[in-house]
């Protein structure tokens, strides 16, 4: 495969684990902005732990996710008080606080960034999307994404009828930080070369994005948008400088046309029923 | 025996107005107990401090004779108290049996017994005991209908399987009836008689004078957060302060 074409693949397949992150807090309606501080964890740890101890790469990338998993358990229980524009604010603030950590803690490079990872292979990366994307489909057809659906669209009456709200919106947060960590190792050992900057708020902006004009009802729409805006930028490559401007001018267009995201969950039912009805 | 539920001496404030002022009463267990009173009396502010959505600022809200003031609103519906909303909250993305689903698994709590499908064989009883719930209601037949489908009526009805899913032992309605035409309305009255008949206790705030003089043995009048009468549906209609409350009084 040539390089040009297995590079846009890797990226497009560590966008879509972000893409999932951001989903699996948004699903419990609250929008986090600083999902990129969790994939920093989740980058710096791993190569920590393989570039300086000398770990193998799959328990650096367990190690890795779990560390930003632990941290968004414990950033997210005060942050998760916060409502609204606060909590954006807030998780916006933690994605920063964490990408500057980087730049100046010596141990990892600071602002020198660091080198010397490598391993990741693109199988590797869509193993992992592949496994997630298992994993929130069995989720959303077990009790618990029923429960989470509730307290999406009704706190009050959700806590009404016994749910665990506050608890819940933790733990989601946690794993969206898993998932978000687990890319930022990926991508690591990948990029061959990382610094505190792959890690700024443009890469959670896009995280959000992606789920948001995907469709935020689905996880396929989270997959969908992934794939979309990951290759969309590639392939308007021929208009040189205007690219970026077109593709601004595409998401505003898409915004307008389906407010919903591309993919609702009206559309794959009816999808469903097209290829399920006999003729 | 103690009172299933208890209020005593209980105040709420927001700033300087007094939502509720020192009230007391008891529910026992079976009663079909009415709370009355005109608009802005602190009938859904009861509500609200009963199901822990609001903390009382003095006093104490005791259920089976357990301190419940300081609990919070998940904990004190898995101990058996459920509610409705005055004005509907049902979950848009969910079906009309997902919605008794949902609340049944309140009681089946652990996380990790949740996170499985949907096929195992405890679900299929949940399922079976979920359609029963709605054969009640007389919502079996749109079960797969999004719950927000529903007529109005329906989704009245809808919140209230919902709290009984939860199988609590206190019922907490906040205007069952309101919006509903007569025909919902002897409906839903014939559920509340079942109900009642199965040994829920409720407690029932109500503007429909005549569901509430037919079905409750005992009726609480509030106004401005105070108690002003309580008895039976004949001695609260014939009390000179409740006619004064909902008339006012001449100067």
């Amino acid at each position: 495969m040539n390089i040009y074409l297995e590079g846009v693949l890797a990226a497009m397949g560590i966008n879509i684990l972000l893409a999932l992150s951001a989903r699996a807090i948004l699903a419990t309606d609250r929008l986090s902005l600083g999902n990129a501080g969790f994939m920093a964890i989740g980058a710096y740890v791993s190569a920590y732990l393989t570039v300086s101890l000398g770990w193998d790469l799959y328990p650096a990338i367990a190690v890795g996710g779990s560390a930003a998993a632990a941290i968004g358990l414990l950033v997210g229980l005060p942050v998760l008080r916060l409502q609204g524009i606060y909590f954006v604010m807030g998780t916006l603030a933690f994605g920063e606080v964490v990408r500057t950590f980087f730049q100046n803690f010596e141990p990892t490079g600071g602002a020198y960034g660091m080198r010397g990872m490598f391993g990741t292979t693109l199988t590797m990366i869509y193993v992992f999307v592949a496994a997630f994307l298992v994993l929130f489909l069995a989720l959303g057809r077990s009790r618990l994404g029923y429960v989470a659906d509730a307290l999406h669209d009704d706190d009050e009456a959700a806590r009404s009828i016994g749910i665990n709200v506050d608890l819940l919106r933790l733990l989601a947060f946690a794993w969206g930080g898993l998932i978000a960590g687990i890319a930022g190792a990926l991508f690591a050992h990948y990029a061959l070369y990382i610094e505190s900057g792959n890690f700024n708020f443009l890469v959670s902006a896009n995280a959000v994005l992606f789920v948001i004009l995907g469709g935020v009802q689905t996880v396929w729409g989270a997959i969908l948008g992934a794939v979309i805006f990951s290759l969309l930028p590639e392939g308007l490559r021929f208009l040189a400088d205007w690219r970026l401007s077109a593709y601004g001018v595409i998401l505003v267009g898409l915004m307008i046309l389906r407010p919903e995201g591309i993919l609702t969950r009206a559309m794959l039912r009816r999808l469903a029923g097209f290829f399920v009805r006999k003729p | 025996m103690t009172a299933l539920l208890e209020f005593s001496q209980v105040s709420k404030a927001f700033g300087g107005v007094l939502a509720v002022d020192e009230l007391s009463f008891t529910l026992d267990r079976g009663e079909l107990v009415g709370l009355i009173g005109p608009n802005g009396a602190g009938k859904t502010t009861v509500f609200n401090l009963a199901s822990g959505v609001q903390r009382l600022s003095r006093g104490e809200v005791l259920f089976r004779g357990v301190k419940i003031s300081a609990t919070s609103p998940t904990r004190i519906a898995r101990s058996g108290i459920a509610r409705t909303f005055q004005n509907i909250r049902l979950f848009r993305s969910l079906t009309v049996l997902e919605h008794v689903l949902v609340a049944q698994s309140c009681r089946s709590a652990s996380l990790l017994t949740q996170m499985l499908p949907f096929a195992s064989a405890t679900d299929r009883t949940l399922r079976r005991q979920a359609l029963a719930v709605l054969e009640v209601f007389g919502l079996a037949d749109r079960r797969d209908e999004l719950a927000v489908h529903l007529p109005y009526g329906g989704q009245r009805r809808l919140e209230i399987a919902r709290a009984i899913a939860t199988a609590p032992e206190l019922l907490l309605l906040d205007e069952p009836a309101a919006g509903l035409n007569d025909s919902e309305t002897a409906e839903l009255s014939g559920i509340l008689e079942t109900l009642r008949a199965q040994g829920y206790t409720i407690l029932l705030v109500e503007h429909d004078m005549n569901l509430v003089m037919r079905l409750c043995s005992r009726i609480l009048v509030l106004n401005f957060g105070r108690l002003i009468a309580s008895g039976t549906p004949a001695e609260v209609r014939g009390s000179q302060e409740v006619i004064d409350a909902y008339l006012g009084v001449a100067d």
